[in-house]
């Protein structure tokens, strides 16, 4: 009798880019809805500009450099670049502001560098960038989250304000938008103040940071399910910034704030889920996914404590993408049934 | 050993050896000068008078200094013409010196200068050198100005804002308004605008030079190849 021998793979998984990248959009979702309820229609309109620009240079791009549409345009990864990079602009922004963050990720970040995989930057956070340090004063057209804010702006005034810049009769711009309370934060460490009796609390605004936060993680236990991201980057990047804050926040409680307060506004939870988690920027390795996601926690509350912008996260991460091939170099695990690290250069020998 | 053409030299440093974009040498004060179109003619012209003068006194000089010793030599007469120009600048285009500062001491490090001292006019006759050190200049400098009409374009909204502080009162009202204020690009003034403007000047110089190769290629398969006896006759 004879028994034929067949070689692995014996159970084959569906796995592709674009089933991935589907349960990430997924995943932006809930967070979307709850920006939109809290932060007014601009959030809706940041979206659809931001992820129909990065398409269309997507395109465009393919079509320079003469490469075949059909695997970019159709993998979704695009779409996510540009509703990333959206989700991260002012809810009062004008309607090129968008425009420009997806054109530049997607053309300079992404398709310069080769296309999808071999970009060594995250593109919505090389578009944020950009726009923070080349538009700084429509980078802080921030309205105050639902009562009397942008959020009580009706779709017909948002869609005046975004692509006219005109205000309903009359309301003032000062009467909608609000600093966040990152920049408030800044204003009054920087001035010598006390943080403590500044009566900055992470609940006000209706707690609406709060709520963005839980249906962020949200998309990404819905992500973590479906095996889209590891744990390790997440949960190292937050423990980065309980401990540096809480570092900080113990040598002088006065001038920085607190632990709980660096994780709940700004960018944190919503970077270390969807941004920091990029299977093309992050680092590859178990521990290097450890090193590289607690790295951007500490760097993250040091250039919000001590540098010229309110948040730090887009730069951490920045900074930690270009530490990646190093961090991977050194944290390589051994082979399967070998000691210690195996070096390229010693291999075959 | 025999001098190049006149021709070939200007081509070499015009196109296809350009210090800035083939060599890419002297990239510290080609990316910091480059913010406004005044500042990088201020620097092109005082760099073209360097290289013109250093090559020219390495040049005449170059059968008595011992090789042993020829780089501090070189390094020496480099120094001394940049320290010359540096008191020209400071005494007659005294704000555009304020505004250059420290980047026209740093022309003495310039490793264009250098190499083309050390390259060619310690090897070559007075004439050919003055020529290289021009064509090398003009290649350097029109790619500074370049470089820096598009940073102040994109960046300012404006081409050759300030050009009295070069060409003295009459050029107060050279300067131009193309782009209106709000549609400026912070980007391009800052360091990474230079980087990236740098880059798409390189690879768009490549992408010239491709399609003139592909279209010399072309037309070469699309016409056999003549006898020889007929291109002799």
């Amino acid at each position: 009798m004879k028994f034929p021998v067949q070689t692995s793979p014996h159970v084959e998984a569906r796995s592709n880019v674009a089933d991935m990248m589907t349960v990430v959009l997924w995943a932006l979702v809930p967070g979307t809805v709850v920006a939109i309820w809290f932060l007014g229609w601009g959030v809706l309109f940041n979206v659809a500009l931001a992820v129909g620009a990065a398409w269309l240079a997507e395109a465009l791009m393919l079509w320079l450099r003469a490469r075949p549409f059909q695997p970019a345009l159709t993998d979704r990864s695009v779409l996510i670049t540009g509703w990333i990079l959206a989700l991260c602009l002012p809810n009062l922004a004008p309607w090129w502001l968008p425009v420009v963050g997806a054109v530049f990720a997607v053309i300079v970040a992404k398709q310069l560098y080769g296309g999808i995989g071999y970009n060594l930057f995250n593109p919505a956070m090389v578009g944020y960038v950009v726009l923070l340090v080349s538009f700084p004063e429509a980078m802080t057209r921030w309205g105050a989250p639902v009562e009397g804010g942008a959020a009580s702006l009706t779709l017909v005034e948002s869609v005046q304000w975004t692509f006219l810049g005109v205000l309903p009769g009359t309301t003032g711009f000062d009467a909608l938008s609000q600093a966040t309370p990152l920049d408030q934060w800044r204003m009054v460490a920087t001035q010598g103040g006390q943080v403590t009796g500044a009566g900055l609390s992470i609940w006000q605004g209706g707690g609406w940071s709060i709520w963005l936060n839980l249906a962020f993680l949200a998309g990404g236990a819905w992500m973590f399910y479906r095996g889209a991201i590891r744990w390790h980057i997440p949960v190292a990047m937050v423990v980065g910034v309980v401990l540096t804050a809480t570092l900080l926040w113990g040598i002088d409680p006065e001038q920085f704030a607190d632990p709980v307060f660096h994780v709940v506004t700004g960018g944190v939870i919503f970077g270390a889920l969807f941004v920091a988690t990029d299977p093309v920027t992050a680092s590859t390795t178990p521990r290097g996914r450890l090193v590289f996601g607690f790295g951007i926690g500490v760097l993250a509350v040091l250039i919000r404590s001590f540098g010229n912008y309110p948040d730090g996260v887009a730069f951490a991460i920045l900074l930690m993408n270009l530490a990646v091939p190093l961090i991977d170099y050194y944290t390589q695990p051994p082979v399967f049934g070998r000691k210690g690290r195996v070096d390229a250069d010693t291999e075959g020998r | 050993m025999s001098d190049p053409r006149l021709s070939e030299l200007a081509l070499d440093g015009l196109w296809k050896n350009n210090p800035a974009l083939v060599q890419v040498l002297g990239l510290c004060p080609l990316l910091a000068i480059s913010n406004t179109t005044v500042n990088a003619i201020g620097l092109a012209v005082a760099t073209l008078v360097t290289l013109l003068v250093s090559n020219g006194v390495v040049s005449l000089i170059r059968d008595w200094v011992r090789a042993e010793v020829r780089l501090p030599v070189y390094v020496m007469v480099i120094a001394s013409v940049v320290t010359i120009i540096e008191l020209i600048m400071n005494a007659h285009f005294h704000e555009l010196y304020n505004t250059l500062g420290i980047f026209i001491p740093l022309i003495v490090t310039n490793c264009i200068i250098i190499a083309r001292a050390e390259g060619f006019a310690s090897r070559h006759g007075f004439g050919v050198s003055l020529f290289d050190g021009l064509m090398m200049g003009l290649g350097f400098g029109l790619v500074l100005v370049l470089l820096g009409a598009m940073r102040e374009l994109i960046g300012f909204g404006t081409l050759l804002d300030g050009a009295d502080q070069l060409f003295g009162p009459i050029a107060i009202d050279w300067g131009v308004r193309v782009l209106p204020e709000q549609m400026t690009f912070l980007l391009a003034l800052m360091p990474p605008g230079a980087f990236i403007g740098l880059a798409l000047l390189v690879a768009f110089k490549q992408a010239l030079d491709q399609r003139s190769l592909r279209r010399a290629r072309a037309a070469k398969d699309a016409r056999p190849a003549e006898p020889a006896v007929e291109a002799v006759g």
